[in-house]
C-alpha cells in the first residue's frame, strides 16, 4: 500500500538540446474550447544496459495511454513509423516523422543501472521546427515503472500546454457491492488510470460516502455510517492507515471538503433537522459556524486563494448554489438556470465552478464561473453526480449511473465535453476524489 | 474510539436480546389480553410493545412527495396512531430514520433524509410523545427499502420509518 513515492526527477540532467532557438513551437492552447488532438509520435522505448524490452513496452504502453485519455493528443499507430530508433541520444529523421504527419516526437529510453534501480530518459521533439522542447530524466525502483511512466506523460504534457499535468494521481472511491437495500460500501484508491486499485477501508460495520483528497497530503476525509447511528465525518491517513472521526457531535456531520491549504475542513451539520455550513480548524479542532438559515445549505468548497466558499442551498425553493466570503459574510445566489444546482466544486485553478444539475430527470456535470457567467454543460445521463477536479482544473471526473437500475461507474470529462471516458475501476465505483500531483 | 463504538453497540444488542426474552418468557398471559381487547386483528403472537405490534397496529412508516419533507394527511394520521401507541408504552424508544430516493445527489439527499426524520419526530412530539424517547438519523439515499429504479419504488423509499430501538415496561 505505502509504496515509495519518491522519484528522482532531474530535468535536463543530461544534455539539453543544442538545437533550440528554432521559429514558432508547437503549442497546445487548452484554454481553447475546442482543441484538435495534437498527432504525437510515441515509439516504443528504447531499451539498454540489460533492461529487458518487456519494461521498456510497459513503459511505453502507459504513456500512450495518458496522452490519448487526455483528448490533446492523438497517438500514431506505431506500424506507421519509419525510423527505427537506437539511442535516444542520436538526433531524429525528422524527415521519417513528418511523413506519417507527426507533430511531436517523444524518443524514450530506459537504462539498467547497477545498483537496481532503472533509469528512465527521454526527449520530446517538434518534428516540424526539428527542435527539442524538453528532455528529463528519472532513476527509480525497477517495480515502479508505472509512476515513471506517468512522469514522463506528465513532462510531455507540460512540454506541449505549459501546464502541469495530472497524470501521476491516484484517486480514491467509493467501491460498491451487494444488494441496493444492504449496499457495502468500502474505500479504495487505485492510480488515475485505474492501475493498481487497492482497498483503504474494509467497509464490514459501516458504509463510507463522499471521500476527498488534502490538496497538500496523502489525507482524506469522508463521512461515513456506523451502524445506525447519524453520519459522521472522518480523517483517514493514506500513510500510515490511521483512521480518526473528526469531533463527536449529536447530529450527522457531512459532506466534508478540506479548505485549499489543507488545515481545515469545510463540512455541513445538521441539528434538528436543519443543515448549515461550518468549518473546523484542523489543529485546534475549533468548530466555526458559517450559514445559519432555517434552509439546507451544504456543499461547501473553498476557491484555492482562500477568499471564498461555494455550497448549495434551497433557501429560494429549490437547490441553487451560492458563494459567500469565507468568515460567511456576503451570501450571493449564483445560478439561476431551470433545475436544480447542487454540489458545487471550486476548480484548484480557481477560473471556474463544477457542479450537478437536474432538471427534467435529467443529470448534468456543468461548469460556471464564480460570478455566476458563463455556465456549460459538460455532460448528460440518467445520473452524473460527485464531480472532482484533476489537480491542474482541466479534467473532472464523475461518477455515473447510465440507466435505471445501472450501478454507478467512474468518468472522467475536460471542460470542452467533447472527451468523455470511463475509467476502469474493479466493479461498482462512485464519489471520486483526485490526489494533487504526487511529490 | 472505533473499539469503543463497537463495544457500545455490542452492548445495546444485549441489552435489547435481554428485553425480548423478558417479553417472551410473559408472552402468553399479555398476548391473550391483547387478543381479547382488539377483538378482529390477526395479531396472534405479537408480543405487545414490538416492533411487529407497532408495524401492524400503528404503522411504522410515513411517505414523503419528492424532494419535500411536509407531512400529508395520511403520515400525519399514521403518526397519530403511532403517538398513541407511544403513550400505551411509556418506556418504549425509538430511532426515525429518514430516507430519501435515488432522483438526488448523495450530499443534499442526506440533509433531506435529517428533514423528514425532524418532521417526523416533531410531529410525534407535538402529540405529546417526551422528545427525549426519539432518536433521529439520515440514511440520505443509501438504504433504499425497494431497489427498483421505479416510481413506484421512489415513493416507497422517501420515507420517515420508525424502529423501536429499546423497550420497558
Amino acid at each position: 500500500m505505502k509504496k515509495q513515492l519518491t522519484i528522482f526527477l532531474t530535468i535536463l540532467l543530461f544534455a539539453a538540446a543544442p538545437f533550440a532557438g528554432a521559429s514558432a513551437r508547437v503549442q497546445i492552447d487548452i484554454t481553447q474550447g475546442n482543441v484538435e488532438p495534437m498527432p504525437i509520435a510515441v515509439p516504443e522505448f528504447i531499451t539498454a544496459d540489460g533492461a529487458s524490452p518487456e519494461i521498456g513496452r510497459d513503459i511505453t504502453g502507459v504513456v500512450m495511454a495518458d496522452l490519448d485519455r487526455s483528448g490533446l493528443f492523438s497517438v500514431i499507430d506505431q506500424r506507421a513509423y519509419i525510423e527505427n530508433l537506437v539511442n535516444v541520444n542520436t538526433r531524429p529523421k525528422f524527415d521519417d516523422w513528418r511523413l506519417i504527419n507527426a507533430q511531436v516526437l517523444v524518443v524514450g529510453q530506459v537504462n539498467q543501472l547497477t545498483d537496481g534501480r532503472i533509469e528512465v530518459a527521454m526527449r520530446v521533439w517538434d518534428v516540424y521546427s526539428d527542435e527539442q522542447l524538453g528532455a528529463v530524466s528519472f532513476k527509480t525502483p525497477a517495480d515502479n515503472w508505472r509512476r515513471a511512466a506517468h512522469k514522463v506523460a506528465d513532462f510531455v504534457y507540460k512540454a506541449l500546454t505549459g501546464e502541469d499535468g495530472y497524470f501521476d494521481t491516484r484517486v480514491v472511491f467509493v467501491h460498491e457491492t451487494g444488494p441496493k437495500q444492504n449496499r457495502v460500501k468500502r474505500l479504495m484508491i487505485m492510480d488515475q488510470d485505474g492501475a493498481n486499485p487497492a482497498p483503504l477501508t474494509d467497509g464490514l460495520n459501516y458504509q463510507v460516502l463522499t471521500p476527498r483528497f488534502s490538496p497538500t497530503q496523502q489525507q482524506i476525509t469522508y463521512m461515513a455510517f456506523y451502524e445506525d447511528r447519524p453520519g459522521q465525518v472522518f480523517l483517514f491517513n493514506i500513510e500510515t492507515g490511521e483512521q480518526e472521526q473528526l469531533g463527536t457531535f449529536r447530529g450527522m456531520t457531512f459532506a466534508p471538503r478540506f479548505s485549499p491549504d489543507g488545515t481545515q475542513v469545510l463540512m455541513s451539520m445538521e441539528r434538528a433537522g436543519n443543515s448549515d455550513i461550518f468549518k473546523m480548524d484542523l489543529a485546534t479542532r475549533r468548530l466555526t459556524r458559517l450559514t445559519d438559515q432555517p434552509a439546507i445549505d451544504v456543499s461547501p468548497s473553498m476557491s484555492p486563494d482562500g477568499r471564498r466558499i461555494s455550497f448549495t442551498s434551497d433557501r429560494g425553493g429549490t437547490q441553487q448554489i451560492y458563494v459567500m466570503n469565507s468568515d460567511g459574510s456576503d451570501q450571493k445566489r449564483i445560478t439561476f438556470g431551470e433545475g436544480r444546482y447542487q454540489t458545487p466544486v471550486w476548480s484548484p485553478r480557481g477560473d471556474l465552478i463544477a457542479f450537478t444539475r437536474s432538471y427534467q430527470g435529467r443529470f448534468y456535470i456543468g461548469v460556471v464561473r464564480p460570478d455566476g457567467s458563463g455556465e456549460r454543460l459538460l455532460t448528460e445521463s440518467y445520473l452524473d453526480d460527485g464531480p472532482t477536479w484533476a489537480p491542474n482544473g482541466r479534467v473532472l471526473m464523475f461518477y455515473r449511473e447510465t440507466s435505471p437500475g445501472a450501478g454507478p461507474s467512474l468518468w472522467s470529462v475536460d471542460l470542452t465535453g467533447r472527451n468523455l471516458r470511463r475509467v476502469r475501476t474493479p466493479g461498482d465505483a462512485s464519489d471520486p476524489a483526485w490526489s494533487p500531483l504526487l511529490p | 474510539m472505533t473499539g469503543n463504538l463497537v463495544i457500545k453497540l455490542a452492548g445495546a444488542a444485549g441489552a435489547l436480546l435481554l428485553m425480548s426474552a423478558c417479553a417472551t418468557s410473559n408472552g402468553p398471559d399479555v398476548s391473550a389480553d391483547t387478543g381479547s381487547s382488539n377483538a378482529g386483528q390477526q395479531a396472534q403472537g405479537v408480543v405487545p410493545g414490538s416492533q411487529e405490534d407497532l408495524e401492524q397496529n400503528a404503522g411504522h412508516r410515513v411517505f414523503f412527495a419528492y424532494d419535500q419533507y411536509t407531512l400529508t394527511a395520511q403520515a400525519q394520521s399514521t403518526l397519530g396512531r403511532q403517538a398513541a401507541w407511544l403513550k400505551e408504552y411509556p418506556e418504549t424508544k425509538i430511532l426515525v430514520a429518514g430516507n430519501c430516493d435515488e432522483r438526488g445527489t448523495r450530499e443534499y439527499n442526506l440533509a433531506l433524509g435529517a428533514r423528514r426524520a425532524e418532521a417526523a419526530r416533531a410531529y410525534l412530539v407535538s402529540l405529546g410523545v417526551d422528545g427525549s424517547r426519539i432518536t433521529t438519523v439520515s440514511y440520505g439515499k443509501e438504504r433504499p427499502l425497494d431497489p427498483r429504479s421505479t416510481e413506484e419504488a421512489w415513493s416507497l423509499n422517501r420515507n420517515a420509518t420508525t424502529t423501536i430501538t429499546g423497550a420497558g415496561a
